[in-house]
């Protein structure tokens, strides 16, 4: 261990991290690199895009913001944590059904942000949706079809 | 036998993949012993580089560097001329020009290496404006500056003009745009003299790829090959630059013996890589006092950056589509596309299509006002009609009625009822609302005899367990690329589209099926698909393991694969019979078909603030066929919304000829809280070239919003609208002007 | 990520007297949720290179309520400002623009001691501070003292906090309740936006006459400001359209917006006194 890096554990995806890394290395960059965990995508590399969105104790954060030292001791769910084995969340069906998904680069945070956002509030308007994603940019379809998965999502009923 | 695929809305192929993280794009990749590259540019915009300085600081001998004289092959990036160097050997032209590629283990060093390579340019006069470059005062390249010109057109315009009562001008303006995909540009390879080049990457075109790097490196394609992985995004973005930066990584790793990949961040990608071609649009109309139009004189001209790349093809469309869905009987367009010092621009979504409709489009609204005409009136009067000739001089054979689209866009929208509402309200308070529209059409395709040159290929394979594998190189980028060929050739072979497999595109395995750009994936590589499938069953015909068409053709493909090993077939593009096109003069069936389209925009413009807030969309399409409602309302919404970032939000700001605002914070593009309802109808005229009946419309929703918007900002407030983007500081300039 | 992390140290501190015994140590920078700093770091361009993260700290966290004041610890985030009862029923000032500051994960971040420390004129915050009389509770190893906010901005980036101090909590008196105030952010667009132009204000009228005006805006110039030419020109006067177009123009005197990669120096002025003009009507 260089005098530099500091070790770091973690909850993450409900089992348990444990790294060796700069205290300011980007919790982006443990993610993809030292734990393989690709699902987790940077778009900008600046906290604008939300590509990078994870949950840090049950927040939704921009890892590529986040230094790995604020991991320590901290609860993380990736997109990889979303689902339930081979059971997806009723956001990620959703997303199928409704055609959410068209690139699917953004589509990993935006996941996790539709997934906090119903958490937080079940019966979200289309104008809370629209703030609660603001977060997190799409190029591809102008939001309409991620709209209609939150809103089927919401009806299907979801886990908190 | 399994319900028909085509118009359903099947699961998303990739749905799975995409939802839980698990597709794999260029850098989820990595390989043993894997180096990363990064590209050292030239910070000024022309100038002749005297000395490279290697600063202190990183341990030089362990990085790769790769210079011009690096190069095995030759110092060219294919495309339509020779003038784009991969790198940059004597002199740059342009800002962020590539001069130098590094290569190293540790990502983070490499960068701090890049920081420490400094260039001694001896600074050239640059040009940065199209005026510039037209004045000929320094020529930057070739003769005049000029990529190149078209002239086209119809009728005696000249006399048209002596003739006429009524003249209305006007001059229109389009900025850059960057294509903005959220997954950056990036690319991996390895090459040795052994194993050839093998590069993977976020792309379009593998083919394009594939041949720009035998010419780099002077081999047979052959020894060249190139896979595409999960791309995030293109919009046109990933047309022709993946050629530079495959070319890059090929270079490092051949330089290295180690794989490589570069990945870009974003900053770099927006400042270095293609974006829209800006573009100036002059318009002289001769018309009539009841609204027909007599004459349109119109000057298109785009600037294409330092190098040639695709302008001359951006422009020719741009062109085309320059007098829109009307018909006039005097024509004349001048087209030429200019270079300026910036980076090179290239494809984005309408190719030239949507700088010429903005003007045509705002134009005939300032038309309709000048001869007191309501602006839908206006359009009605001078839709071309099947059996009369385009500006090009081809025979408009689709049987689509142009008004009836116009007036269910009105009907959605409910336009005269706003129109006049809006008309009362705007008298008091602090906000102005406004209504406007526009018209327009999209050919799909190479234009002219681009398709034949193509000559694409498409391949289907019959597998062992009765399941069909599709050979092709169009490349899955969001659109719906493979699941709408499953939806196809499921139905062709009468299978369920689960027992249909996309191959990923791998130039060693998929032919050349062209480009994935110009909406043709659906129209021409789908129809080629429908072929390919249609000649597969005549092969079993032929050896009597079918009887027909309408036969089971799982069990007769287990059995012909069990005899015989391989089941295959192709289909070729062959030029559609009847079509004529003069390359000379520029003249002909432009394009197999065209899809026929009618926005109206609705906006809030605030007078304390001068923000203009699109609040409901609607876009009414005649496309042939709906091969997936969902993906093909998809691909409208996005269109849309991508135009309207065009119109309203996305500036690019340039110094020095380089894009000073190169983050995202800074290159503003709509989020969900800033987009309206997007609400889409589609019509359908079946098209017998399409499959299914189905039209290209990847790029057509491009066209028609930005107009639309700026015709309802000048309906709300008053102000003549000239330009795109069209900025909260522009139009409070614009309205301070009005107030003195 | 084009910053050399070998170039940078960071340590971290877990309480509050830690942290200022290393800050009186030496040139260390303190880090909070790291929205701005990071940033930084990415694009190659953090001249700091020694930082102390007091993300922590405890004395540093919660917002307390007395019936004179609110305090809020620095390490606030937005998302906090926006969930307290208190804070969003008498301060909406604060929550207008904790709401509008980026997006739901950058307010899950963002605190409000960084975003001052930040010192950007930009800010989202420091307009309805200033309109809220806010005050500062700083400490270091030297002791503590409280610093009223508006005097806290001595121009561009120079704010009054030594290296060896830390801003410790942000106290909002409880007198603005009755006021009508306002809040407004022009920015490129409605959300993950810097301002363009920023403005609050906070009004009473008794009698007829303005009793109390206090103006602040964002972006208009190097530091976030009062604008008390504009102030003085309505302090005591009716609002009629005279005095507004007094104010206005008195409210040049105030700002000096500037062209820049988002905006215009035209365009900001303008647009402030619209908004101003807006208020008051």
């Amino acid at each position: 261990m260089s005098d530099r890096t500091l070790r770091i554990r973690f909850e993450i995806n409900g089992g348990s991290g444990d790294v060796e890394t700069h205290p300011m290395a980007r919790l982006l960059d443990v993610l993809r690199e030292q734990l393989h965990l690709t699902g987790t995508k940077e778009g900008c590399g600046e906290g604008e895009c939300g590509a990078c969105s994870i949950l840090l104790n049950g927040r939704l954060v921009n890892s590529c913001l986040i230094p790995a030292v604020h991991a320590e001791g901290a609860k993380i769910v990736t997109i990889e944590g979303v689902a339930t084995g081979n059971q997806l969340h009723a956001v990620q069906r959703a997303f199928i059904e409704c055609g959410g998904a068209q690139c699917g680069i953004c589509t990993p945070g935006m996941v996790l942000a539709a997934a906090d956002l119903l958490a937080r509030n079940p019966s979200p308007t289309l104008d809370e949706i629209r703030s609660g994603l603001s977060g997190n940019l799409c190029r591809c379809t102008g939001y309409m079809r991620i709209f209609a998965a939150v809103v089927t999502a919401m009806r299907e009923g979801v886990p908190t | 036998m399994p319900d028909p695929a085509i118009g359903r809305a099947v699961p998303r192929r990739d749905g799975v993949a995409k939802v839980t993280g698990r597709a794999r794009y260029i850098d989820d990749l990595t390989m043993p012993g894997m180096l990363h590259g990064v590209t050292v540019r030239s910070p000024v915009a022309r100038g002749i580089i005297r000395d490279i300085r290697y600063g202190s600081g990183v341990p030089w001998d362990e990085i790769t560097v790769v210079q011009a004289s690096d190069i095995p092959g030759r110092n060219v990036v294919a495309l339509i001329l020779e003038d784009q160097p991969y790198l940059a050997d004597e002199r740059v032209n342009h800002p962020e020009e590539p001069i130098l590629l590094l290569a190293h283990r540790d990502k983070q060093m490499l960068e701090e290496a890049r920081r420490l390579v400094t260039f001694d340019i001896e600074p050239l006069d640059p040009v940065f404006t199209i005026d510039e470059a037209l004045s000929g005062e320094r020529v930057i390249w070739g003769d005049d500056n000029i990529f190149k010109s078209y002239l086209v057109g119809r009728g005696d315009v000249d006399r048209a003009f002596d003739e006429a009562a009524i003249i209305v001008e006007g001059a229109y303006e389009t900025g850059a745009q960057e294509q903005l995909y959220i997954e950056p540009n990036g690319m991996m390879a390895v090459a040795g003299p052994d194993s050839g080049v093998t590069v993977w990457g976020s792309m379009q075109c593998p083919y394009y790829v594939h041949k720009s790097l035998a010419g780099l490196f002077g081999w047979s394609v052959e020894r060249i090959r190139v896979v595409q992985m999960e791309t995030g995004g293109g919009f046109g973005g990933k047309e022709e630059y993946p050629s530079v930066i495959a070319g890059h990584v090929a270079l490092l790793a051949w330089k290295s013996g180690r794989p490589v990949k570069m990945i870009y961040d974003r900053a770099e990608d927006m400042a270095a890589t293609t974006k829209r071609h800006p573009s100036r649009t002059r318009h002289r109309t001769a018309v009539s006092a009841d609204g027909r139009l007599l004459a349109l004189e119109i000057d298109f001209v785009i600037d294409g950056g330092a190098y040639c790349t695709l302008s001359p093809v951006v422009l020719s469309r741009g062109t085309i589509h320059a007098s829109g869905p009307y018909f006039c009987p005097n024509i004349r367009i001048r087209g030429r596309a200019v270079a300026t010092n910036a980076p090179p621009h290239g494809a984005f979504r309408g190719f030239g299509a949507p700088q010429s409709i903005f003007a045509l489009e705002r134009h005939m609204d300032r038309v309709a006002l000048a001869i007191g005409v309501a602006p839908e009136e206006l359009r009605r009067r001078n839709f071309i009609r099947p059996g009369q000739v385009s500006a090009v001089g081809q025979v408009m054979r689709d049987p689509v009625d142009m008004s009836a689209i116009l007036s269910r866009a009105l009907d959605m929208s409910s336009y005269h009822e706003k129109r006049g509402r809006f008309d009362r309200e705007n008298v008091r308070g602090r906000t102005r609302r406004g209504i406007g529209l526009a018209t327009f059409m999209h050919g799909a395709g190479f234009t002219g005899s681009g398709e034949d040159h193509l000559a694409s290929i498409v391949t289907v394979e019959g597998t062992r367990d009765g399941r069909v594998r599709v050979l092709s190189a169009s490349t899955e980028i969001g659109q719906g690329t493979n699941t709408i060929f499953a939806q196809i050739a499921a139905d062709a072979l009468r299978l369920d589209v689960e027992d249909i497999e996309i191959a990923q595109p791998d130039t060693a395995f998929v032919p050349n099926s062209g480009p994935t750009v110009a909406s043709r994936t659906c129209m021409v590589v789908g129809r080629l698909l429908e072929n390919a499938c249609r000649n597969l069953q005549h092969v079993l015909i032929d050896s009597g393991h079918l009887t027909s068409a309408s036969g089971d053709f799982k069990p007769a493909c287990v059995a012909y694969v069990e005899e015989r090993g391989t089941l295959r077939a192709s289909a070729q593009y062959q030029p559609r019979e009847g079509a004529h096109w003069d390359d000379e003069r520029y003249e002909g069936d432009a394009y197999g078909s065209y899809a026929w389209a009618a926005y109206v925009a609705e906006v809030t413009v605030d007078l304390d603030t001068y923000e203009i807030h699109v609040d409901d969309f609607v876009a009414v399409q005649e496309v042939g066929r709906v091969i997936h409602p969902v993906l093909a309302t998809g691909q409208i919404e996005g269109g849309v919304a991508q135009a309207i970032g065009w119109a309203l939000y996305e500036d690019v700001v340039w110094r020095e000829g380089r894009m000073a605002n190169s983050q995202m914070t800074n290159y503003i593009m709509p989020t969900s809280a800033d987009l309206p309802t997007i609400r889409v109808h589609f019509e359908e005229v079946p098209y017998e070239g399409g499959p299914g009946g189905a039209k290209g419309i990847g790029e057509l929703p491009m066209d028609g919003p930005a107009p639309a918007i700026a015709n309802a900002v000048a309906h709300a407030t008053g102000v003549d609208v000239r330009r795109v983007p069209l900025t909260p500081e522009a139009l409070a300039q614009m309205l301070e002007v009005a107030r003195v | 990520m084009r910053s050399w992390l070998a170039h940078y140290e960071m340590r971290r501190a877990q309480r509050l007297d830690e942290a200022l015994e290393l800050l009186a140590s030496g040139d260390w920078t303190p880090f909070a949720g790291g929205t701005d700093i990071m940033v930084l770091l990415e694009m190659g361009k953090l001249e700091k290179h020694r930082f102390l993260d007091i993300w922590k700290v405890p004395e540093l966290r919660g917002i307390a309520v007395t019936d004179e004041q609110v305090t809020i610890g620095a390490l606030s985030t937005y998302s906090e400002l926006l969930e307290h009862a208190t804070v969003a029923s008498e301060f909406p000032l604060v929550c207008a623009a904790a709401r509008e500051t980026g997006a739901v994960a950058i307010q899950n971040r963002g605190t409000i001691g960084g975003n001052i420390a930040n010192a950007s004129p930009a800010a989202d915050l420091p307009p309805a501070l200033l309109v809220y009389g806010a005050e500062l509770e700083l400490a270091s190893r030297r002791g503590g003292r409280r610093v009223a906010y508006d005097a806290f901005h001595r121009g561009y980036k120079k704010i009054d906090l030594g290296p060896d101090e830390l801003i410790v909590n942000v106290r909002l008196p409880r007198t603005s309740k009755h006021f009508r105030q306002s809040y407004r952010k022009v920015g490129t667009r409605r959300a993950q936006a810097i301002s363009k132009v920023c403005f609050a204000a906070l009004a009473g009228v008794d009698e007829g006459a303005v009793s109390e005006i206090r103006i602040a805006l964002g972006s208009v110039a190097p530091t976030v400001v009062r604008a008390r030419t504009a102030e003085s020109v309505l302090r005591g006067r009716t609002i009629d359209a005279e005095s507004i177009a007094s104010a206005r123009r008195a409210l040049s005197q105030d700002i000096s917006p500037i062209d820049d990669l988002r905006s215009t120096a035209n365009y900001r002025l303008t647009v402030a006194g619209n908004l101003l003009e807006e208020f008051l009507s």
